[in-house]
């Protein structure tokens, strides 16, 4: 007991800094994720087919292999391919290859939820802003976008959730997120070896985060009640 | 002030409209009565530049409003202006869900207005007209209590009739309806019928398409009876329903009950 008691600093210091690799990367997921999503949504939207079918293809590659491919191939191939040390060799460069993985692969998802959310808005709303010499863009950003955001908030949000869990996986070009600094301890560091505990506490990092998004979602849907489609 | 010219509409290769022509006076209001899949709907689209025939012209005051033979009316770079010669009411009336009755009716009144060169210098007081001659409009339909409730707040007559005060916040040349009743309860038609009543008794100038026979002839200066995409027959509201001279109509009056 007396150990754990020594030890629980030093692992939740750890988690914590691992935690903070996490979280910067989820949101930054995230910042970049959403409004890139929606242009991939227009774009294979477009009736101008050579850019339909390029992002066609992009998303379908992109859905279509493992994020985990993903990452590798983006932070290994230029520098292996290229020999082009581009994302340098620090925690900063690492992030920044994860970052732009994660930034593709989730636009790239987020596009089919947006296209799904825009395409089940009646025709009728497009006409009746027509009729009213309303322009495209218009009709775009003041009629349809909150009606789909309204339709795809539910499904985003699973996008969400599977985000945090899914940032674990940049642990494969050895960014120091939290269950890299969870198995740490497994392994043996600060002078701790063999201790499993330490991913328990990793674990519940998850929960919490997930448990607090989950009821910040909530509300946001709750917000957006207030008109019905 | 309207006029038709030997319009032609194909969906791929169903002929939906064949040569259809007619004329509209200013303050003259038209009921448009046939059976269903005649083309009312798809000659009202025509003519609010939502579906391009594929022969004939349209013109408004003399001016062409459309030529099947010119390139596509949406690719026309005064399309917006165009639309707004007229108002569209829609069968399913086609609010905006996300505002309120009164930003329904205010919303594309505030968006035109933008474009106006004195807007920056006058916003408030420009914004303040709109918004208070949309709440005209809405009292004038007899939603004063409803003025900030959403659609889905709202009964379909309620609904309907928040269109038609959308539709003229634009002050449309001409306003068309299509079926403006059709899928409203029984009990709730009367009060939409009413406002259009209200508005032919302005002279307001108006296209109706409607199964409410007895409506149409109260309410409509002239008919236009038609069928498979023909106009069969054409003439006076009262003299049409009461004296039909084809047997088409006749059969078809038999059929509705006026
Ligand atoms: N977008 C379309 N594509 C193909 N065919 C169409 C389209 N719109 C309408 N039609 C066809 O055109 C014909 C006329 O349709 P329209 O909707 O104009 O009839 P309507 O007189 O309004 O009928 P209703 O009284 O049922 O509303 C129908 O046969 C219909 O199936
Ligand atoms: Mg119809």
């Amino acid at each position: 007991m007396e150990t754990f008691l020594e030890q629980l600093p030093i692992v939740v210091g750890s988690l914590n800094v691992g935690f903070l690799q996490t979280l910067k990367l989820f949101v930054v997921t995230l910042l970049g994720s959403l409004p890139l999503g929606l242009i991939i949504a227009l774009g294979s939207m477009t009736k101008f087919k050579p850019i339909q079918i390029l992002t066609k293809s992009v998303v379908w590659v992109i859905r279509g292999t493992p994020l985990m491919i993903q990452l590798l191939i983006i932070y290994y191939m230029p520098g292996l391919a290229f020999n082009n040390h581009f994302w340098g060799s620090g925690e900063d460069g690492r992030f920044l290859a994860a970052a732009v993985a994660f930034i593709f692969n989730y636009a790239c998802y987020l596009s089919e939820i947006y296209r799904g959310g825009l395409q089940g808005i009646p025709v009728g709303q497009d006409e009746a802003g027509v009729v009213l010499g309303m322009t495209k863009s218009q009709i775009f950003f003041k009629v349809k976008l909150l009606q789909m955001i309204k339709r795809i908030v539910p499904p985003v949000s699973n996008e969400i959730i599977t985000l945090v869990k899914d940032t674990a996986l940049a642990r494969m070009i050895a960014l120091q997120e939290i269950i890299w600094a969870g198995e740490a301890f497994l392994k043996g560091s600060h002078g701790i070896a063999g201790a499993i505990w330490p991913l328990f506490f990793a674990a519940l990092y998850y929960l919490v985060f997930t448990g607090v998004l989950t009821v910040l979602l909530g509300k946001l849907e709750k917000k957006l009640d207030f008109f019905k489609i | 002030m309207l006029r038709v010219e030997n319009v032609e509409k194909y969906f791929g290769r169903t002929k939906v409209l064949e040569d259809i022509s007619f004329e509209l006076k200013q303050g003259e209001v038209l009921a448009i009565i046939g059976s269903s899949g005649s083309g009312k709907t798809t000659l009202l689209r025509c003519i609010n530049l939502l579906e391009q025939p594929t022969k004939g012209k349209i013109y408004i005051y003399d001016e062409l409003l459309l030529d099947a033979e010119l390139p596509k009316a949406k690719f026309d770079k005064d399309i917006r202006k165009k639309h707004l010669h007229f108002g569209l009411v829609f069968q399913n009336f086609n609010l905006f869900p996300q505002y309120t009755a009164k930003k329904n009716v205010m919303l594309a009144v505030e968006l035109l207005a933008k474009e106006r060169p004195d807007y920056k210098a006058n916003k408030d007081k420009i914004l303040k007209e709109i918004e208070e001659e949309a709440e005209q409009l809405l009292i004038k339909m007899n939603l004063q209590d409803r003025i900030d409730h959403y659609p889905h707040q709202l009964s379909g007559g309620q609904q309907q009739r928040v269109a038609i005060a959308r539709a003229l916040a634009l002050h449309p040349d001409i306003l068309c309806f299509d079926e403006p009743t059709s899928a409203l309860d029984p009990e709730l038609t009367g009060e939409v019928l009413k406002v259009i009543r209200d508005l032919a008794d302005e002279n307001m100038t108006m296209i109706i398409v409607t199964h409410e026979m007895s409506f149409a002839r109260d309410v409509a200066d002239r008919i236009i009876f038609m069928d498979e995409g023909r106009i069969i027959e054409e003439g006076p509201a009262k003299k049409l329903i009461n004296n039909p001279q084809t047997d088409r109509l006749k059969d078809f009056l038999t059929r509705v009950e006026v």
